[in-house]
């Protein structure tokens, strides 16, 4: 009963949101929101540390921006091709880093995105450092206009639901089950007789596919795609969001992810506001201490709230229940 | 799922702040550059500065309205400048967009300034792209361009004997279009280039592309770069024995450039600027003016964002409005007479041409104390300088 | 005289200075190995500690009035200082969790320690003096080889072999390696394996600060010099095996000449080679070139 209100609220707060705030800004606090629950799949769920996600999220911004402006193609047949390039990366890369385990299977898979990091700065179509610029709305299904952001939220709002639910779908299906026991014990999942591989391969690629989603609407929505989203550093951010929500929850990474954008964007903000408020100068400068709250957060994190703020709340409610 | 309906709400009250108020009573100038890094001392906080003195010069409002100015730094990195660009002007009401340094950012910005329709002046940037082919009606480009800088220093060198030439270019926008310019003046002038290499902005350590540049034989090694970056480039040369063997062009030199480097490394060098701040009375009236404050000499940039906001803020009180269609107007049939240049005009694409001077590094012995570094060697009118209109590929000034 | 299609000098050049880049691989990889092998952690925070040495050397020299040869030792000690707290404090807590969290704490603070050397210096390049005594070029031929960057070769090949026949070879490296096996046995014997492991990352991160003040006065000091370098290492460590001291060696200044000669021939892949050989090697030999499987 009570989940049913639950959801009747998130949504009315997401539809009225772009009223009351920047809808620029609640559309890239949507995209990095998916991208965490995309990473998440693969670390909460399959158990698997990939420190090259960045990869597939910028690449697929990449290939979308690509054919939306030289190409000229609508925008479903964008987005869907920038998927289909992080799918098809996501093989790729998953292929060749599955065969190892824990430490080695990171250092794979953030020496690949490294290479597609490479690949996206000398290739003439990504214009390296001075990005990927003017990437055009269009239409969707060569009818509504994307121009307005109101327009473009509700659209972005319905895409990024809909990945969320399938991402719900797939934990909560035999497939996901499975990659619970994998993460649970892969000596017994293979006793059992499943091809382990199999499924953290296509755990790994359907990961790689929401994470590529996430980045082509984000390119869509900011008109732009630059090195920043294809840096190991993006790669490391998302790590920190999914911490900080909670790893292997549902909700954990898009409270986290919201929370690091937040940070990142109004920190400044923020600042100044405190500045005014509590006449104290030194205030107006905390917006050039991101890296430094960001360290601090992670630090914080690592050391204190392994499970993420969601995970500790649901393990001090069920301590209590108990 | 509790927590996301908090989170959620909790999002939405964290963006409330940056709701400000649509501007019709301020005239709101926004400036987005480099603060911190490769390019921050040619332009930067100064340049900065320059503006709060050109709005401190108009008395701070205009009939009544009160002047605001803010600034961001966009770390060299296109994405800051463009979606800070796009939230000032959704958000903070911003009318006049000033670009730094960084081509990229402000083809990013120019972008976003189109798209929303308000005033953009490019500053800082090289990129002669801006009023080429990517003009747009809202751009105007200040100070100088890739096209001047190649036509001023590429062509001198070219004539004095450096026919074989070899770029170090620093990979973005602005390196490689000095890069191309340049090329372009080079074959003109009967001289050939027989390569390039390219060095990721704000490079750490050049000796591996120099050495590649070595190898090459030139007569010429043509630096495609600025500020830190031209500043490494030119030690890591010394530091290797480049310099006795190749002439080294430096395309875009500061005055704050030869300060760190100093009068014995950069003596006898050619360089292409828009200002001096010992050129005239009113140069050195107001040098000294932003030396009390900054204890550093002005270069070209700083300047320009002084006489480019006075110049803006005059066509709104002219007008009586900070509508950007007709201030673009305004700008483009008014002559830039003040301390910057004496006969400036701004051509249908945006583009602001006037007179500039080929200089050279004095000797230490020739130059009477700090600051005191260049010698005007020829004055190149602003018509020879930039790009014709037979040349151009504006389709706003066709 | 061509070798390849390539002058011979152009070639020569390049290979020394992959040489010089090498043995800053070297150094870093080798303090790494040394982390990992010892302690079973993987310290993402070891560029940002190279940076810390190089800025220790240029706050020590133009605050200070300290000459190089001084910063020279205090640098490294400064930074080893630092990494004992760390591990005092902080990473002490991790070691029976999944060794993925050490990577992780490490990663925070390395954002922590970016994050406020640019808040304080920015990221532009603070520069330092190559000392009197070792200024200068040397002629030799194919090219003018600063002094400076001979010396760098030499000293950091001095303190890799220094430390690799420390570990190997002495009673002293001995017990640290039988410390990490099996710790509760050592310990018996009435060793102090908690100070000794504390020690351990102390000198581990020294020898990172070490490295950057050499790198110092060849090279931009600026905040993000460490994270443009640490990816490079840790796959320098992996090829040659996690826990290896002398694969760590080897590797880092193999790589660095195989970049170097990557840059004769295509110099836009010399970037990207050190991760195309890392995704090659572990295909075929899992556990890195010298590494033993666990």
């Amino acid at each position: 009963m009570s989940k049913k209100i639950v959801y009747a609220i998130v949504l009315l707060a997401a539809v009225v949101a772009p009223f009351v705030g920047y809808p620029v800004f609640l559309m890239k606090l949507l995209c990095f929101g998916l991208f965490a629950c995309a990473f998440n799949l693969l670390i909460g769920y399959a158990g698997l540390l990939s420190f090259g996600h960045a990869a597939f999220f910028g690449g697929a911004g990449y290939v979308s921006g690509y054919v939306l402006t030289t190409l000229g193609l609508p925008f479903e047949l964008g987005i869907l091709l920038g998927v289909l390039a992080a799918a098809l990366l996501g093989l790729v890369m998953g292929a060749l880093a599955i065969r190892r385990q824990g430490i080695y299977f990171a250092m794979i898979t953030l020496a690949l995105a490294q290479m597609v990091y490479f690949s996206a700065l000398r290739a003439p179509f990504t214009h390296g450092e001075d990005g990927l610029q003017g990437i055009p709305r269009g239409r969707l299904l060569g009818t509504l206009d994307l121009g307005s952001d109101l327009t473009l939220y509700y659209v972005v709002l319905a895409v990024s639901a809909a990945g969320f639910a399938l991402i719900v779908r797939t934990i909560h299906s035999p497939f996901g089950q499975v990659l619970s026991a994998i993460k649970e014990n892969e000596p017994r999942a293979i006793s059992l007789g499943y091809d382990v591989d199999r499924y953290k391969l296509l755990a790994f690629v359907l990961s790689a596919a929401l994470a590529g989603l996430a980045g082509a609407l984000k390119a869509v929505v900011l008109g732009f795609e630059t090195l920043t989203d294809v840096h190991w550093t993006m790669s490391g951010l998302v790590i920190l969001m999914t911490l900080v929500g909670g790893m292997g929850t549902l909700a954990g990474p898009i409270l986290g992810a919201f929370l690091v954008v937040a940070l990142e964007n109004k920190l400044g903000d923020l600042g100044n506001f405190l500045a005014g408020a509590t006449h104290v100068e030194w205030f107006a400068s905390l917006g050039e201490s991101v890296g430094i709250v960001t360290g601090l957060i992670f630090v914080a994190c690592v050391l204190l709230f392994r499970r993420g703020i969601v995970g500790e709340l649901a393990h001090a409610y069920s301590r209590r229940r108990a | 799922m509790n927590i996301t309906a908090i989170a959620l709400a909790a999002s939405a009250a964290l963006s409330l702040p940056a709701q400000a108020q649509v501007s019709g009573d301020t005239i709101k100038i926004g400036m987005i550059t480099d603060l911190s890094g490769v390019y921050a001392d040619v332009d930067g906080n100064g340049g900065a500065e320059a503006v709060r003195m050109a709005i401190a010069d108009m008395g701070g409002a205009i009939n009544g309205k009160k002047i605001e100015f803010v600034v961001a730094d966009h770390q060299n990195k296109p994405d800051i400048a463009a979606s800070r660009a796009r939230e000032w002007f959704d958000q903070q009401g911003v009318d006049m967009l000033i670009g730094g340094t960084n081509s990229g950012a402000s083809l990013a910005m120019a972008k976003v300034a189109r798209e929303k329709k308000k005033v953009f002046i490019a500053i800082g940037s090289g990129t002669a792209q801006l009023t080429n082919e990517q003009c747009s009606p809202y751009t105007v480009h200040y100070a100088y361009d890739t096209v001047a800088l190649a036509r001023g220093t590429g062509a001198t060198m070219v004539k004095q004997g450096g026919k074989s030439w070899y770029f170090l270019t620093a990979d973005y926008a602005f390196g490689q279009s000095l890069e191309k310019d340049t090329t372009d003046v080079v074959k003109a002038n009967g001289g050939s280039v027989l390569g390039s290499v390219r060095h990721p902005l704000s490079a750490s350590d050049f000796s591996s592309f120099l050495l590649q540049a070595q190898g090459a034989k030139a007569q010429v090694l043509g630096l495609a770069n600025a500020g830190g970056d031209f500043i490494n480039a030119v030690k890591a040369a010394n530091e290797f024995g480049l310099t006795k063997k190749i002439k080294v062009a430096g395309l875009l030199v500061f005055i704050n450039d030869i300060h760190t480097l100093g009068l014995n490394t950069t003596q006898g060098l050619y360089l292409t600027d828009g200002w001096y701040w010992d050129q005239n009375d009113a140069s050195r009236a107001w040098a000294k003016r932003y030396f009390a404050k900054m204890k550093k000499q002005p270069s070209m940039l700083q300047a320009a964002d002084y006489s480019a906001a006075t110049n803006y803020l005059n066509a709104v009180k002219t007008l009586g409005s900070d509508d950007a269609d007709k201030v673009m107007a305004q700008l483009k049939k008014t002559r830039i007479n003040d301390m910057f240049t004496k006969n400036g005009e701004i051509r249908p694409d945006g583009r602001m041409v006037y007179d500039m001077y080929l200089m050279q590094v004095k000797t230490p012995k020739e130059s009477k104390g700090a600051w005191d570094y260049y010698k005007v060697v020829a004055t190149i009118p602003g018509t020879q300088a930039y790009t014709t209109k037979a040349e151009t590929k504006c389709v706003l000034w066709k | 005289m061509e070798l390849f299609g390539v002058p011979l000098p152009a070639l020569l050049s390049q290979l020394l200075l992959g040489l010089v880049n090498g043995s800053f691989y070297a150094m870093l990889s080798l303090g790494l190995a040394v982390i990992f092998g010892l302690l079973n952690v993987i310290n993402f925070a070891h560029g940002a500690l190279y940076m810390m040495g190089a800025f220790a050397a240029f706050i020590g020299v133009t605050s200070f009035g300290l000459n190089y040869w001084a910063m020279l030792v205090l640098a490294p000690l400064a930074v080893g200082l630092f990494g004992i707290l760390v591990e005092r404090a902080m990473l002490r807590r991790l070691y029976r969790l999944d060794h993925l969290y050490g990577l992780l704490l490490t990663f925070g603070i390395t954002l922590l320690l970016e994050g406020l050397f640019r808040s304080i210096y920015g990221v532009s390049g603070q520069t330092l003096d190559v000392p009197d005594m070792l200024a200068g070029a040397t002629d030799l031929g194919f090219m003018i080889l600063p002094n400076y960057r001979a010396w760098v070769v030499a000293a950091s090949l001095a303190v890799c072999l220094a430390t690799w026949f420390v570990i190997e070879k002495t009673s002293l490296g001995a017990t640290l390696r039988a410390g990490t096996e099996n710790p509760k046995l050592v310990e018996a014997f009435g060793v102090n394996v908690p100070r000794m492991v504390m020690l351990t990352y102390g000198f581990g991160v020294a020898l990172a600060g070490l490295a950057g003040v050499l790198a110092a006065p060849v090279i931009n000091v600026t905040p993000l010099m460490g994270s443009n370098l640490i990816i490079v290492v840790f796959a320098v460590v992996v090829i040659g095996g996690m826990g290896s001291i002398l694969g760590a060696i080897l590797t880092g200044l193999g790589l660095g000449v195989i970049e170097g000669l990557t840059r004769v021939w295509y110099p836009e892949a010399s970037e990207v080679v050190v991760f195309v050989v890392m995704v090659i090697v572990l295909l075929l030999r899992p556990a890195g070139l010298f590494g033993k499987e666990k």
